[in-house]
C-alpha cells in the first residue's frame, strides 16, 4: 500500500496524462475551425447547458490507490475469514495463469471482434470456449456467453417459449431465489406463467408424481438444477425428458460438477444453462462472471447471443469470425432473438484457460474432492448436539442443508465474531425447513476448518 | 504498401490439437454421486502451465485492442482504460468477496456502490440509480420494464403498447423494447438527421409507452430540439428514455435529466473507461427521475447514516434483472475512473472527445462526403460514396485501414447514411495519431481499387470468408471432420 507522499510533486500522475489534447488545444481548435471549446457546444440549448458537475475533484494516482485501499479495506475477504458460503457463487482457487491470460491488454482492451482479420486471437479463444462448453454439457452449440447463470435461465425460458409456442415454464420450488426472480423478470414481456414443482420433503429432490400431473399442452419447458439448490443430486434426472412430451428440458448445472457428473446432453436436455463463475473467476460480490447456454443444432436459429464460426481466409488458411448474426439485434432489431450485445467474453476466456489448465483429470479430482469434503463436513456437524446434517437423505455435491434446534441467526452472529461465515440462512425463503442453513465446502477447506465450524456452532447450540 | 504495420501471425493450434484425450480414470465413489449420473468421458484438454500461457499469448498477439493502437469504432467509445483502475479491480478486497457475506463485512463495497449511484445521478441529472444491469442493452431492458411498471400502476399498460424510436437508434433499442413486450414504431429522421418533430407528433398517441433516443444521436449530432421532443412525448402521456451510449460527448456540459429525460442507462464500459474485454463484461446502470424510483430493480444500496445496506423493501420494484447486485468488478473500475478524473477531468474528457472528433471531421470532409450538418459531438458519420464510384465498398475501406495499423470505424450504421463510416476518436488520442489516421484515409482514396478490395494484407490473416462460415457452420471442434 502506497502512502500519500509528504513531499509535493513526487506523486504527479493525474488525469492530464489521459488527455493528450489538453496540451495541443490551440492546434486542434484551429484544425476544427473554431476559436474556443464553447463554439463546439453551441448546439446545446442554453437552457440545458451546465458549467460544471458537483463531484469531487480528481485525485492523483497514488492518492486514488490509498483512498480506495482504505475504503475497500472495510471489506472482509475470504482470506480474512473461514467461509462456508456458496449458493451459486463458489470461491474455488483461481490459478495465477488465469489472471495472466485475462490481463493481456490485447484481449482486455478489445471490443467485440467485428473486424475478424485483426481479432483472430479473441475469435479463436472464444471458439475454443464454445467447444469446451459443448464438451462439458454434452451439447452441440453455444454462444460466447450470457451475463450470468440467472439471466441464462431467463433467456432459455424465452427461447423455449419461442420454439414451442407455449407459455408455461415449470421450475422447482427449490430453485435458487436469484434465478427464480430473474426468470420472473425476464418473462414479463411475453407474459409467461411460471409454475413451481415441489420437492420431496425427505430427499429434497423434485417430486416426480406432481411434476407428471403438472405437465400439459401448455408447458414450454421444465427447468431443473442438477445438483439442485440444496446441493442434492436429482437422481431421476435421466427420466425427466421422457416425462415432458413436447416440452423442452432445460438443465441448470454447476459446471465444476461436470468432471464427475454425466453431461445433461446425455440424458435428453434441450438446453443446458449454468453459472460460469466456478470456472476460474473470483466471486467478486456476485459479478462479473458469465452464463452458460448450450443447446442442440435444431434450435440454433432460436438461440440468443453471439456465435463464432471457423472458416477460411482468402488464401485458404484457417480463420474464425462471428457468424449467424441475422438472429442478433444489430441486424434484426425489434425481431432479434434477444437484445444482448455486450456479453462477458473476457470471463469466457478466463474459464477456457482455467479448464485447459485443470483438464479433465483435474476437474474429475476436484469434483470428487468436493463431494467427499461435503460428506465429511456433514458427518462432523451431525455430531454437534441439536444439529441435523444433512437434512435431506440424498447424495450431495459440494453443499448441503443443515437444521438446528436453536436460532441459526444467533449461531451465525456468534460465528461471525470468530471470523467464520457458516453458510446461507434459508429460513426466510424456505420457512418449512425451520432454522436451516446451506453449508458449502470449498477446495481449500481441511478437517481443522470443519472442526472450527463444528466448535463454533456447538457453542451456541449446546 | 505504405504502412509498416504487421500484425503477428501464428498457425496456432486449437486446444485439442495440443492435447486431445478424453479418458477419465479416477473412480467416483457412489457415496457422493448416484452411479447412473457418473460421467464416463470428457474431452477437455489438460495442458501444462507453459502450454496454456504460450497458447493465449500467441492468440493475444493476434488481437487488436486500444492498447495496440487507434480504435475509432463509432458508438463504442474505445477510450484508453487507465491501468490503475485495472489494478484496483484485481485486489482481493474486490475479487475475494462473496455476495452473501454479512453486510457488516462488505461495507467497503457497499460504500463504493452507494457513492457511485450518487455520482451517476449527478452526471446525468437523475434522482436515483440502480447498478444492477450487466450491459447497456440490459439497462435498456430494465428501463423498458420500468416503463411497463409505471404504466401498469396507472392502469394504462393495456393500451400503451408501443415504443417509438428514430430510425437512427441503436439496434438494441428496438430489441430491448420488444423483449419487454412492446411493439416497436420507427420514425424517419428529418433532413438534418434529427428527430422529425412532425413525424414524432404523428407517431405518438395514447398508445405510446415511451420514446427512446440517444443525444447526441448516432450521427454525432446534438438533438437541439430536445426540449420540444420531451414536450411532445410527455403531452402524450409517454416517458422519454435516454440511451446513454453517447454520454461521453456531454459530461459536465449538459445532462439528460435537465433535458427532461425520465429514464437513462449508462454504459460504464464506454463513458467510464472500463475495458470491453473483447465483448464484455460491461455494466449498464439505469437511472430515473424521482417519480420512477419505486420501480428500480432490487436491491438498491442505501445508507442509514452509520452503515450501508441493501434495500430489498421496494414493493413496486420490477424485481431483479441479474443475479446478485450487478457486475461489481466493473463498477469498481468506473468508480476509480470518476475519482481519478473528478469534476474537471470528466468535463475535460468530454471537451477533448468532441474537439478530437471535430478536428478529424474537418480533416476528412471534402475528401469524403459528410451528410447532414457540420458540427458534431464525440463522433461523426461519413459516407463512402466517393469510393463506391471506383467499385470499392466501405467494407473494403475498413479492411484497408487495418493495413495501416488502425482499427476500422463502425461501418454501415446508422442505416440512413449510404456506405456509412462512423468515426469516434475519443479524448485519448493525440494530434499525431489523428493526423496519421486522416492521412491513411486520404491515402486510400489514391489506392488502386484492387489493393483496397484485397485488403487486409498486413493483418494476421487475409480477408475472412464469412459467407462460408454462415453456410457451413463449424461452431465447435465437434464439427470438425477429423472429430467425427
Amino acid at each position: 500500500m502506497q502512502e500519500k507522499p509528504s513531499e509535493p510533486g513526487v506523486c504527479q500522475f493525474n488525469f492530464e496524462k489521459l488527455l493528450p489534447g489538453l496540451k495541443e488545444k490551440p492546434e486542434l481548435l484551429k484544425g476544427a475551425g473554431v476559436k474556443t471549446i464553447d463554439e463546439l457546444f453551441v448546439d446545446i440549448p442554453a437552457k440545458v447547458r451546465i458549467d460544471s458537475l458537483d463531484l469531487p475533484e480528481g485525485l492523483v494516482e497514488c492518492e486514488l490507490s490509498s483512498m480506495m485501499k482504505k475504503m475497500l479495506g472495510a471489506n472482509k475477504t475470504s482470506r480474512d475469514t473461514l467461509s462456508f458460503l456458496g449458493a451459486g457463487m463458489y470461491p474455488n482457487y483461481v490459478p495465477a495463469v488465469v489472471r495472466a491470460v485475462t490481463s493481456r491488454g490485447e484481449f482486455v482492451t478489445s471490443y467485440t471482434p467485428y473486424q475478424a482479420e485483426v481479432s483472430q486471437g479473441m475469435l479463436q479463444a472464444l471458439w475454443e470456449f464454445q467447444s469446451l462448453m459443448c464438451e462439458l454439457t454434452g451439447m452441440e452449440v453455444t454462444n460466447t456467453s450470457m451475463y450470468d447463470g440467472p439471466t441464462a435461465i431467463g433467456e432459455a425460458a424465452l427461447m423455449a417459449a419461442r420454439s414451442t409456442k407455449r407459455k408455461e415454464i415449470l421450475v422447482p420450488k427449490a430453485m435458487h431465489w436469484e434465478k427464480k426472480e430473474v426468470l420472473r423478470t425476464y418473462t414479463l414481456g411475453p407474459g409467461l406463467a411460471i409454475k413451481e414443482v415441489p420437492y420431496e420433503p425427505a430427499t429434497g429432490q423434485l417430486d416426480l408424481a406432481i411434476l407428471k400431473a403438472m405437465v400439459n399442452e401448455n408447458t414450454a419447458a421444465l427447468v431443473v438444477s442438477n445438483p439442485n439448490f440444496f446441493g442434492v443430486w436429482e437422481e431421476s434426472a435421466t427420466e425427466l425428458k421422457s416425462m415432458l412430451g413436447d416440452a423442452m428440458l432445460i438443465v441448470d448445472v454447476n459446471p465444476i460438477s461436470l468432471g464427475i457428473a454425466r453431461a445433461p446432453g446425455d440424458y435428453g436436455a434441450d438446453i443446458v444453462v449454468g453459472e460460469g463463475q466456478p470456472l476460474g473467476i473470483g466471486p467478486t460480490l456476485g459479478g462479473p462472471s458469465f452464463g452458460i447456454l448450450t443447446t442442440r443444432k435444431k434450435f440454433l436459429r432460436d438461440m440468443p447471443g453471439r456465435l463464432i464460426g471457423m472458416t477460411k481466409d482468402a488464401e485458404g488458411a484457417r480463420a474464425f469470425c462471428m457468424t449467424l448474426q441475422t438472429r442478433e439485434q444489430h441486424i434484426r432489431r425489434g425481431k432479434a432473438t434477444s437484445n444482448i450485445c455486450s456479453n462477458e467474453a473476457l470471463c469466457s476466456i478466463a474459464a477456457a484457460s482455467y479448464l485447459s489448465l485443470q483438464g479433465r483429470s483435474g476437474l474429475r479430482s476436484l469434483g470428487i474432492k468436493l463431494g467427499q469434503k461435503s460428506l465429511r463436513l456433514a458427518e462432523r456437524l451431525r455430531r454437534v448436539a441439536g444439529i441435523e446434517a444433512p437434512v435431506f437423505k440424498s447424495r450431495h455435491f459440494n453443499e448441503f442443508v443443515l437444521r438446528s434446534k436453536t436460532s441459526i441467526k444467533s449461531s451465525c452472529a456468534h460465528a461471525l465474531k470468530h471470523g467464520i461465515l457458516p453458510g446461507v440462512r434459508l429460513k426466510q425463503r424456505f420457512p418449512e425447513l425451520g432454522d436451516s442453513l446451506l453449508v458449502t465446502v470449498h477446495e481449500g477447506h481441511d478437517d481443522s476448518d470443519f472442526e472450527r465450524l463444528a466448535t463454533v456452532l456447538s457453542e451456541v447450540v449446546e | 504498401m505504405n504502412s509498416r504495420y504487421r500484425q503477428a501471425r501464428y498457425d496456432e493450434p486449437i486446444l485439442i490439437e495440443i492435447e486431445k484425450g478424453s479418458e477419465l480414470t479416477e473412480a467416483v465413489p457412489d457415496t457422493i454421486l448416484p452411479p447412473n449420473l457418473v460421467r464416463k468421458e470428457l474431452r477437455i484438454p489438460q495442458l501444462t502451465e507453459v502450454e496454456v500461457i504460450r497458447h493465449y499469448t500467441h492468440l493475444s498477439q493476434m488481437n487488436y485492442g486500444v492498447d495496440s493502437g487507434f480504435y475509432p469504432l463509432g458508438s463504442c467509445t474505445m477510450k484508453f482504460n487507465p491501468k490503475i483502475t485495472e489494478e484496483i479491480a484485481g485486489w482481493p478486497e474486490v475479487t475475494d468477496v462473496h455476495p452473501y457475506q454479512d453486510e457488516t463485512t462488505i461495507q467497503g463495497s457497499l460504500q463504493l456502490m452507494y457513492e457511485l449511484q450518487g455520482y451517476l445521478c449527478e452526471i446525468a441529472g437523475m434522482d436515483a440509480v440502480s447498478l444492477q444491469p450487466a450491459a447497456g442493452a440490459h439497462g435498456e431492458f430494465a428501463g423498458m420494464l420500468i416503463v411497463r411498471a409505471y404504466h401498469e400502476s396507472s392502469g394504462e399498460l393495456g393500451r400503451r403498447t408501443q415504443v417509438v424510436l428514430p430510425d437512427t437508434a441503436h439496434g438494441t433499442n428496438p430489441a430491448s423494447a420488444a423483449m419487454a413486450g412492446f411493439e416497436v414504431v420507427e420514425i424517419a429522421s428529418n433532413k438534418d438527421g434529427c428527430v422529425d418533430l412532425a413525424a414524432l407528433r404523428a407517431a405518438v398517441s395514447e398508445k405510446t409507452a415511451a420514446f427512446m433516443l440517444t443525444n447526441p444521436n448516432t450521427l454525432g449530432i446534438f438533438e437541439d430540439q430536445i426540449l420540444e421532443v420531451a414536450q411532445i412525448v410527455h403531452d402524450a402521456g409517454a416517458l422519454l428514455y435516454y440511451d446513454g451510449a453517447n454520454l461521453n460527448a456531454i459530461m459536465g456540459k449538459a445532462r439528460p435529466g435537465d433535458m427532461n429525460f425520465d429514464i437513462v442507462h449508462f454504459n460504464l464500459h464506454k463513458t467510464f473507461a472500463t475495458p470491453h474485454g473483447g465483448g464484455g463484461p460491461g455494466s449498464g446502470p439505469v437511472g430515473v427521475k424521482k417519480f420512477l424510483e419505486p420501480y428500480l430493480p432490487v436491491p438498491t444500496v442505501e445508507c442509514d447514516g452509520d452503515e450501508y445496506y441493501f434495500d430489498y423493501d421496494r414493493p413496486k420494484s420490477i424485481g431483479k434483472v441479474k443475479g446478485y447486485y450487478g457486475n461489481f468488478g466493473v463498477l469498481v473500475r468506473a468508480y476509480a475512473y470518476i475519482r481519478l478524473l473528478g469534476a474537471t477531468g470528466l468535463k475535460n474528457a468530454s471537451e477533448m472527445a468532441v474537439l478530437n472528433s471535430n478536428y478529424l471531421r474537418a480533416k476528412l470532409e471534402g475528401h469524403y462526403t459528410l451528410p447532414h450538418r457540420q458540427l458534431r459531438k464525440h463522433e461523426f458519420v461519413l459516407s463512402g460514396d466517393v469510393l463506391k464510384k471506383k467499385g470499392v465498398k466501405t467494407l473494403d475501406l475498413a479492411k484497408r485501414l487495418l493495413d495501416h495499423g488502425f482499427h476500422a470505424p463502425t461501418i454501415y450504421f446508422p442505416h440512413l447514411v449510404d456506405e456509412a463510416i462512423m468515426i469516434e476518436p475519443t479524448e485519448s488520442e493525440n494530434k499525431t495519431t489523428l493526423d496519421a489516421f486522416a492521412a491513411a484515409m486520404l491515402a486510400i482514396l489514391q489506392d488502386k481499387p484492387e489493393d483496397i478490395k484485397n485488403a487486409p494484407h498486413n493483418a494476421a490473416i487475409r480477408r475472412v470468408d464469412d459467407v462460408l462460415a454462415a453456410r457451413n457452420p463449424v461452431l465447435t471442434w465437434k464439427d470438425l471432420p477429423a472429430a467425427k
